[in-house]
């Protein structure tokens, strides 16, 4: 019995992290051709047909670079912080379910690794541990540049990460479980979160993107006036894992986000069809998979639409935009529950 | 298995904690092993909470992580302001109020 | 040794080894690191005990929150070049004398009492909603307190960590 569950739970590991690798060195690939695409550029187009192997041949370049240590960095923390931060990246997506159970070889397999039935919660837990591997980074690389990406990144994720838990708030309310697997089943036909809870869905989107870093919220890592930011004294496979982490990062938001708001693998009416089970099975994970690229390529289009914050203007929205919107989103959320249960 | 491993782990971390609050000079590891003694209690609070099947344990600990949390907060802003002040945190150099 | 065994023991040495370092480490950072370990093989053990929702909250608080204020602070009052701090000055037989005692008194009292525990049952999947209920009912007033407690150190923290 336990054995069993610990084969299958390892198999579906393994799976998971393939499929998110194989996905972040082509949202890095998607993310340069985009980017091209909307600055009327080309983009890599060289290396196999449309470019398609670049991800490959940047993956070899890194591995093959020489590996550097400031002399006076604290060498353990400088090593240990990049695995935190692909860790906490890889760890999240754990509960996030990619479809109902699949009958397969005489048995059910739920299309999860982990039904946690406090997930949101796990999730909430492992984001914020993410601020460890750039504080460290930043301050165990002992450099000006780096120390200021550290210190602002954390700021600015502890701010975020109160609007991004106060949001969620809505959902659970609505939803009555903190499992994920029970939030994807409450979305179903067209009763998504993003029509039923729009302002939570807004400023956990906002949310999403200070957590993850990226534009127009990159202020940690700001090119014109922090170099690289908290990595900038790192090389070869240690800034591969940063860079990792920063798409897995990404990729992982986006299924969080599709699948409180956006009805998860949830495809409308699908079960109603009368489709033989397996196919709809498949079905189930494909719409998931669509959604999350559908997200990816949306954090893509806003990095390269919305110019970089300054970072007075990102803690006053933080703090006098973001989480009053995330409360009063909560008191209206319980308000019309109360009336419309009684 | 028992309740006594749970009981045998807290109380080694209560001793570990007693030891640094009594041996280290730096104020906030001492905070820190504050820190260790509270979850040590925690964790007693916990096992007794799961082994005798209700949920009151658990309320105990939450309450006292709050206080935990504001404790820490103003800790270490007192620290800060003693190291902006005085350059040290050592607790055998801040004697001050003793004549 | 089952399953639950094995998972017990590693997250007990993890605790117990990291909690050590914390103490003994000579290297500030070290030590704040190490009770990073020590917080989150804590939190390990809750969820053997089945208290999911403690071991996550003290994810959340202790390793998200009170840890990363540590950390600032071990940042902001010590310099990385000059790691000086020696234990070795501090009378160190009377601190031994009285962890001893401590530890004596704790052994025998653990020892001596017949605890009224039964086996942990297979209990529901999870204490959530028994908190929750709990806290909104029968320890309301301690909650509403305990917010006010946090307001009250929020201003506090404010006002001391504040330029002049």
């Amino acid at each position: 019995m336990i054995t069993e569950l610990i084969i299958t739970s390892t198999i579906k590991i393994t799976l998971v992290i393939i499929v998110i690798l194989t996905g972040v060195a082509y949202s890095v690939y998607a993310e340069r051709r985009i980017s091209a695409l909307i600055q009327n550029r080309i983009g890599p187009n060289r290396v196999g047909p449309a470019g398609l192997l670049q991800p490959i041949a940047d993956v070899l370049k890194l591995l093959l670079k020489e590996d550097i240590v400031p002399a006076k960095a604290t060498k353990p923390i400088h090593t240990l912080a990049p695995m935190i931060s692909i860790f906490v990246a890889l760890c999240t997506i754990a509960v996030v379910p990619f479809g109902d159970s699949i009958h397969l070889f005489s048995r059910d397999i739920r299309l999860q690794i982990a039904d946690v039935n406090i997930g949101i919660l796990y999730i909430l837990a492992l984001t914020s541990l993410g601020v460890y591997g750039i504080t460290l980074s930043g301050w165990s690389s002992n450099n000006k540049y780096s120390l200021f990406g550290g210190l602002r990144s954390s700021a600015q994720m502890i701010s975020y990460e109160l609007s991004m838990g106060l949001s969620v708030v809505g959902v659970i309310l609505m939803t009555g479980s903190l499992s994920l697997q029970d939030i994807v089943l409450h979305q179903f036909g067209w009763k998504w979160n993003i029509i039923l809870q729009p302002i939570g869905f807004i400023t956990f989107l906002v949310a999403a993107f200070a957590e993850t870093n990226r534009a127009p919220f990159d202020l940690p890592e700001a090119e014109p006036e922090l170099v690289g930011g908290y990595h900038t004294e790192y090389s070869s496979m240690k800034f591969a894992l940063f860079f990792l982490a920063e798409y897995a990062n990404m990729i992982v938001s986006s299924t969080v986000i599709v699948t409180l708001f956006l009805g998860g693998w949830q495809f409308p009416y699908l079960q109603t069809f009368g489709l033989p089970p397996l196919v709809v099975s498949l079905l189930q994970v494909f719409t998931f998979v669509i959604k999350v690229v559908a997200m990816i390529v949306f954090f893509i289009w806003v990095r390269w639409s919305i110019p970089r914050f300054r970072y007075d203007q990102l803690m006053n929205l933080g703090w006098k935009v973001m989480l009053p919107l995330a409360l009063a989103n909560i008191v209206i959320t319980a308000l019309l529950i109360a009336i419309f249960r009684s | 298995m028992g309740i006594n491993y749970f009981l045998i782990l807290a109380l080694l971390l209560f001793s570990i904690g007693v030891a640094g609050v009594l041996l280290r000079r730096n104020a906030i590891i001492v905070f820190m092993c504050i820190e260790l003694m509270l979850n040590s209690v925690n964790l007693v609070f916990v096992s007794f909470s799961s082994y005798l099947g209700n949920s009151i344990g658990q309320i105990f600990v939450f309450f006292i992580m709050t206080v935990a949390a504001a404790e820490a907060a103003v800790g270490l802003a007192i620290i800060i302001a003693l190291f902006r002040n005085k350059e040290t945190i050592n607790i055998d150099e801040i004697n001050i109020l003793k004549w | 040794m089952n399953y639950y065994e094995i998972i017990f023991y590693v997250f007990a040495v993890l605790t117990v080894v990291s909690a050590g370092v914390v103490v003994f480490s000579r290297n500030i950072i070290y030590s704040a690191f190490a009770l990073l370990f020590t917080f989150t093989g804590v939190a390990g053990i809750y969820v053997l005990l089945n208290a999911d929702f403690i071991a996550i909250t003290q994810l959340l608080i202790y390793v998200g929150g009170i840890m990363i204020l540590l950390i600032f602070g071990v940042m902001l009052t010590t310099n990385v070049t000059n790691v000086e701090i020696t234990t070795q000055t501090l009378k160190a037989l009377p601190a031994t004398i009285v962890v001893a005692i401590v530890s004596a008194l704790l052994v025998s009292t653990m020892v001596s009492t017949k605890w009224a525990v039964k086996d942990p049952i297979s209990v529901e999947s999870t204490t959530i909603n028994q908190i929750g209920e709990l806290l909104l009912t029968k320890y309301l007033l301690p909650f509403e307190i305990a917010s006010i407690v946090l307001l009250i150190a929020m201003m506090g923290a404010a006002f001391l960590a504040r330029k002049n």
